[in-house]
């Protein structure tokens, strides 16, 4: 994937597909441990311990349109690539947890990219589900909550392109407030 | 700064638009758009964005746009499909943003379907090469 954002899409959308009511996305990055970290963790069906052991082999897939599955297999190389690791941790009828951790100043990093689009599609596909995204840098820390949204918004829908645009706009703008919060010479 | 006092602003705004909406509409049309890996990592996420906000801007409440995993066609993503209110089902396969513009306007706004970006087009393609 061109940038990591595609992949928090990707892993939120197997959330969405599982039944998921329930997800969360982490992302946080510390230049002192020079570390980029993504999670995502949901309340989905979840998995036999056999399935989750296979799930990032990209010749393993539940699918049935072709047999190869190649999200999960994307994520995992991109992070051991670029030196890093991924884990994870899944229990049948109780969830999936989806971590990995990138050296952030390493090349083969793929840019963090557009969480702003990543969330205003996430929330277009799952209106219902209660998507929280929390994202901390060394220029601070900001936290969208769909929950908290829905109860702002009363019977609005959260699917509504105006809202959307909200969304966006308002995770676009934490997000550069975050970046310009870092030291000079830092990206 | 995008607030929470905004939203509440936006909220108001929405319910009194909203309040004017015909319900059980049968004239809907279904716009479904393909967000598996293949569709991500081909571009989807900003077909999507640009579908939503066209037809949120042009004011179409007859449609309704919506996700899915895989269509099937992986080589020819970015792919949605359009439901007309009479049964039909339109394939739009290697979509961009402009494209997508184009399809609201001249499919979902005024029903003609834009023939050369149809999966039958590209098909016809693939088979001169």
């Amino acid at each position: 994937m061109k940038e990591l954002a595609l992949n928090v899409l990707d892993l939120a959308q197997n959330s969405i597909a599982a039944g998921a009511r329930r997800i969360e996305i982490d992302v946080a990055e510390s230049e002192a441990e020079n570390t980029l970290e993504i999670a995502v963790s949901d309340d989905g069906a979840g998995m036999e311990p056999e399935q989750a052991a296979l799930a990032a082999d990209p010749f393993f897939t539940t699918r049935k349109t072709r047999r190869v599955g190649l999200g999960l297999a994307l994520f995992k190389q991109e992070a051991e690539q670029s030196g890093g690791f991924f884990r994870l941790e899944s229990e049948k009828g109780r969830g999936t947890r989806v971590w990995a951790t990138f050296r952030l100043d390493s090349i083969d990093r793929p840019p963090l990219g557009d969480m702003a689009a990543t969330l205003a599609a996430l929330v277009q596909g799952a209106p219902d589900a209660d998507i929280t995204y929390r994202r901390k840098s060394g220029g601070g820390s900001f936290e969208l909550s769909t929950a908290e949204l829905r109860r702002e918004l009363g019977g609005v829908p959260l699917a509504e392109p105006e809202v959307l645009r909200w969304i966006s706009r308002y995770v676009a703008e934490n997000e550069a407030r975050l970046s310009r919060g870092r030291g000079p010479g830092e990206s | 700064m995008k607030t929470i006092e905004e939203l509440r602003e936006l909220r108001e705004s929405m319910q009194r638009k909203m309040s004017l909406r015909k319900a059980g509409d049968d004239e809907t049309v279904r716009v479904v758009v393909g967000m598996a890996t293949c569709g991500i990592a081909a571009g989807a996420r900003p077909v999507l964005s640009a579908l939503v906000d066209e037809v949120g801007k042009r004011g179409l409440k007859n449609v309704i746009v919506t996700q899915t995993g895989c269509i099937g066609v992986c080589r020819l993503e970015p792919v949605f499909e359009v439901y007309g209110p009479d049964g039909s089902k339109t394939t739009y396969v290697k979509m961009t943003p402009e494209k997508a513009l184009r399809v609201v306007s001249e499919h979902l706004a005024n029903g003609r379907v834009v023939e050369e970006y149809t999966i039958g087009a590209a098909e016809r393609e693939e088979a001169r090469k």
